[in-house]
């Protein structure tokens, strides 16, 4: 279970996180707020990409604060990004394969985790795959090597619904079928809710509301910082 | 897992690949024979410059990173080599992978600090230190043949010149001897980009923080890439003092070293072949243009000339657009045979 406390991180004057405390259950935790409210700087954190002025990232009570971000990679913390990073000059099997290779997986491993995700092991170099392939081999990356923490930054981003709805399909499986925690950042409210049972919403770097799905979605506050008058359930 | 680095682009064993090691053998053998010693000399420089070349190629072609300081640590990798050639009896080859190794821990010391930089900021500060080492080698002059630390000789000391390998005395010989060695090196730099570390420089390449997620240990990843680069570049200043048995400190500066980056940018970056391109540029074709009788200087209107059509139409350099001639000759014959 990831755990966060007391978590400030200040970029000069700025605080784009400030003391934010917050637990993630198992299964698919979803993280939402306006643009700018600290998502990614926490998932930054949490991945070792941006140092915390104080604070603590645990899971399961083993602190990840003192480890690179290629350790975290190989202790099982996995991560995706708003733009994705396919390598362009590999095919999508090779991606995938490449990763095995660092984070302890093996050829069949790889083969499995893209067929997963349903993209064909195809020999086409990741330059010439869609937007949505692309997002499934980071997708299929993410979940090789028996991860511990997937993180999922906006992977519905710049889909259409068919898309979207065969990456919810897909995301809603991994704590299952891999045995790893999922938080999922996206702005995209109709795929957060289909898969995530429990949301946390930040808004201008402090926490606002965590609980369930149900439950967040209707508090007053965070329809004010955010949803407005969207109708979600 | 094999199965990666052979679709990492040019790093294939293709035909091509043992069409140029014949090449490099039927070059070996015949042309000694048939060329004067004036050309002997320009092929033999434009071997060892190769070698640098190839140094350059792999920081910048594979890991991005714009070292302006690589004739420097050709300079690095003579100074050791006359130094200890001098004052040892150490067998020639021994005497270059000493060099190498010294050029590593220099190039390592300077070049570890400069790698957390990117972009412009890491072109000046390896442009400075070519420029440092520069003032370095004209304060104390390379070693020739003297005592003490500088190896110089003072007063009425006779200025030796290192003397070359038994295997290598004549410069035929030494010819065939620099080119075993340039085949060496690139096979060295080859091993690494088809294995694990070609594919970690690829994916740094690309996005070091896409690298860095997928678990590659980036930091390590480029100390090796600077490890090897300093030491085949090391070795290229070995071989570059015993060609002709002492070395001129105004031949390390600071616009070599933008000239050694130019012409890797106009071979291509992303190759060997390129690698070799740009050494014939560097060398033998100075010496094509003082054959013809033509001015010096023009040389740096051709290269300027030649960096601005690498620049804007053939970022993959000459190396570049020969390969996609030869790939998209292959595909019209694929879909001739098809017909």
């Amino acid at each position: 279970m990831l755990s966060v406390r007391d978590l400030t991180v200040s970029f000069g004057g700025v605080k784009p996180l400030d003391r934010v405390s917050v637990e993630f259950g198992e299964g698919v935790c979803g993280l939402v707020g306006p643009n700018g409210a600290g998502k990614t700087t926490l998932f930054n954190v949490i991945s070792g990409f941006a140092a915390p002025a104080a604070g603590e990232v645990e899971v399961d009570g083993v602190s990840l604060l003192g480890l690179a971000p290629h350790q975290r990679a190989r202790w099982g913390l996995r991560r995706t990004f708003q733009q994705e990073q396919v390598i362009h000059m590999l095919s999508a099997r090779d991606n995938v394969r490449l990763a095995a290779e660092e984070l302890g997986g093996n050829a069949d491993e790889a083969d499995r985790v893209l067929d997963f995700v349903g993209v064909a092991r195809t020999e086409r170099r990741g330059s010439e795959l869609s937007l949505l392939e692309r997002r499934l081999v980071e997708l299929a990356r993410a979940v090789l090597a028996q991860p511990k923490l997937v993180l999922l930054d906006e992977p519905g981003a710049g889909l259409v619904d068919e898309e979207t709805e065969q990456l919810a399909g897909l995301i809603r499986q991994i704590p299952e079928r891999y045995g790893a925690q999922v938080i999922l950042v996206d702005h995209d409210m109709e795929l957060v809710s289909a898969v995530c049972s429990a949301l946390a919403v930040l808004d201008f770097g402090r926490l606002i509301a965590v609980g369930s799905t149900s439950e967040v979605l209707a508090d007053e506050e965070v329809k004010r910082a955010y949803l407005g008058d969207e109708v979600l359930l | 897992m094999g199965t990666i680095a052979a679709r990492l682009p040019r790093t294939r064993p293709s035909a091509a690949t043992l069409l140029g090691a014949g090449l490099l053998v039927a070059v070996a053998l015949a042309l000694p024979a048939l060329l004067s010693p004036f050309w002997l000399r320009a092929f033999t420089t434009s071997a060892i410059f190769a070698i640098a070349c190839a140094g350059v190629g792999l920081l910048y072609g594979r890991l991005g990173v714009a070292s302006l300081g690589q004739i420097a640590l050709v300079g690095v990798g003579g100074w050791i080599t006359l130094r200890l050639g001098h004052a040892t009896s150490v067998p020639f080859l021994v005497l270059l992978l000493i060099a190498g190794g010294g050029t590593c821990v220099i190039g390592v010391l300077v070049g570890l600090p400069a790698l957390r930089l990117s972009g412009l900021n890491l072109a000046i500060v390896t442009l400075m230190f070519a420029a440092a080492f520069a003032v370095v080698f004209n304060a104390t002059g390379f070693p020739d043949g003297g005592d003490g630390f500088l190896g110089r000789a003072t007063g009425s000391e006779q200025r030796l010149a290192l003397e070359r390998p038994a295997l290598g005395e004549s410069d035929a010989a030494y010819f065939r001897y620099v080119l075993i060695v340039t085949a060496l090196m690139f096979g060295l730099i080859a091993a690494h980009l088809r294995a694990r570390p070609g594919r970690q420089w690829a994916a740094i390449r690309q996005s070091e923080v896409g690298a860095l997620a997928a678990g590659v240990d980036t930091t390590r990843s480029k100390l090796l890439a600077l490890v090897l680069a300093s030491f085949t570049t090391g070795v290229a200043g070995g071989l570059l003092a015993a060609n002709a048995g002492v070395l001129d400190p105004g031949n390390f500066g600071p616009q070599e070293s933008v000239i050694l980056f130019a012409v890797v940018l106009i071979g291509g970056a992303f190759s060997l072949l390129g690698a070799v391109l740009a050494g014939l540029l560097l060398e033998a074709f100075p010496s094509l243009l003082s054959d013809l009788g033509v001015e010096g200087n023009l040389i740096f209107v051709v290269f300027g000339l030649g960096l601005i059509h690498a620049i804007s139409t053939a970022p993959e350099g000459i190396a570049g657009q020969l390969q996609g001639l030869l790939a998209g000759r292959r595909r019209r014959e694929g879909h001739e045979g098809d017909a």
